[in-house]
């Protein structure tokens, strides 16, 4: 039976140590159902997410919250629509819980009143690309806004147009002091030349990687996260609806059952109304790019890892991205 | 039953259970070290254990608490957390 000391050096067994506690009981949240960017392809409107009735009493997110976290939950993921929007309710679980903001960082948070909130600015590619797609270069808003800020790093939505281009929006990022974590988008709106080829997915792995080594001090990533997302392939198996980790647990109706995160729900700004999924409800799980649902699979399927030293060292640097993402472990 | 032959008896029945439900390989309960820390060396995680709980819960007609999951950090420490949740009469 190969344990885990058994396929680790002393060092990487306390990297291993440092982690497999953590014990993290996340769940997303839709703050509000507004937003002061309407980008094409983003999941949240094109599927009709925001069609509920958004919640207002501050009251009764507060009375929400205590309830979420006494059902264990002990990370809060807070999207939207553009939660900087309600500065209250972000406020309200930032006092109760350990959060994460998901932004697209046209409105600066105030860090007298969020002191060590982790901030996680999205970015659709370089200034074209955003303008195409966001109508705006908001990094040009939101690099201001940030600049130096130790809480916080860009989540670069990569594009299909952008293979061959990461280089000089890595560089803007670093020359700013912000560090960055790369996803790939899923273009839920079937906006024309943004959807993935299988040759475009091979070269944007290699440019990954590339960036990893060239900026290791502002690239946030693994290598083994880069392989799986751009292959949807985990240990030979298929990422897709029968893999997925990050569904609602209350919709989780698969048999047998799968393995994911315990307890995790998305929930909509009324706070009664729960989603499927981490992302759109309309989106084909089969084409599914979401990172942080593959990067849960591999997290979930650590015993699945411990088959030899590469592929739990793989999962090791898989969980620490994670862990450093939310600044569970320094960076 | 001695005491130590009873919670022997539980020792192996615990490890058998972990073996079956993890699908371990190469081991058996009887060369299953009951003092081996789950976590840290055989990687399981709380969806394992809750898998576990469920059939230490049929298997002892007890109740496990998932607030106590950190507490079964190995085959002793669930055998010992079993004997007190029986002994308590739950
Ligand atoms: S900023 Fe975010 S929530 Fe707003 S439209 Fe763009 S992707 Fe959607
Ligand atoms: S769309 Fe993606 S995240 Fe949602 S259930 Fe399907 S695979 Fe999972």
């Amino acid at each position: 039976m190969k344990t885990v000391s058994s396929l680790l050096d002393p060092i990487w067994y306390e990297r291993y140590k440092r982690i497999s506690h953590l014990n993290i009981r996340s769940s997303i949240y839709d703050v509000t159902n507004r937003c002061n960017l309407r980008c094409k392809g983003c999941f949240f409107f094109s599927s009709g997410e925001h069609h509920v009735t958004e919640e207002m009493d501050l009251k009764k997110w507060e009375a929400f919250i205590d309830k979420e976290k006494a059902r264990g939950v002990n990370l809060a993921i807070l999207i939207g629509g553009e939660p900087t929007l309600c500065m209250d309710r972000v406020e309200a679980f930032y006092n109760r819980l350990p959060t994460y903001l998901a932004t697209n960082g046209l409105i600066k948070i105030s860090r007298d009143r969020f002191p060590d909130m982790m901030v996680g600015i999205s970015l659709w590619g370089g200034g074209d690309d955003e303008k195409i797609l966001r109508g705006q270069d908001t990094f040009a808003v939101s690099s201001k806004n940030y600049e130096g800020d130790p809480y916080t790093y860009y989540l670069y939505t990569v594009t299909p147009k952008q293979v061959g281009k990461i280089e000089p929006v890595i560089r803007r990022i670093a020359d700013c002091g912000l560090k960055v974590h790369l996803q790939l988008l899923s273009n839920d709106e079937g906006v024309d030349g943004f959807s993935w080829r299988p040759e475009e997915l091979r070269d944007l792995r290699f440019e990954m990687d590339e960036m990893l080594d060239a900026f290791p001090q502002t690239v946030i990533s693994s290598k083994y996260y880069h392989e799986v997302i751009t292959t949807g392939m985990m240990l030979g198996r298929h990422f897709g609806w029968n893999e997925c980790p990050s569904v609602t647990e209350s919709m989780d109706h698969r048999r047998p059952p799968v393995r994911r995160l315990i307890h995790f729900y998305r929930w909509a700004a009324d706070l009664q109304t729960s989603h499927r999924c981490c992302t759109s409800a309309t989106r084909d799980c089969a084409t599914c790019k979401d990172g942080a649902a593959h990067m849960s699979w591999i997290m979930v399927n650590k015993r699945a890892h411990i088959v030899s030293t590469k592929d739990l060292q793989n999962w090791i640097e898989v969980y620490e991205m994670f862990a450093k993402l939310y600044r569970l472990i320094p960076w | 039953m001695p005491e130590t032959k009873k919670n022997q008896g539980i020792v192996l029945r615990v490890a058998e259970i972990i073996i079956d439900e993890l699908k371990l390989e190469d081991i058996t309960a009887g060369t299953f070290n009951p003092d081996m820390d789950l976590v840290d060396e055989l990687g399981i995680d709380s969806m394992d254990l809750a898998t576990i709980a469920l059939v230490l819960q049929d298997e002892f007609k007890i109740t496990i608490d998932e607030d106590d999951y950190p507490k079964l950090k190995t085959v002793q420490l669930i055998c010992e957390y079993i004997e007190e949740k029986l002994a308590a009469g739950n």
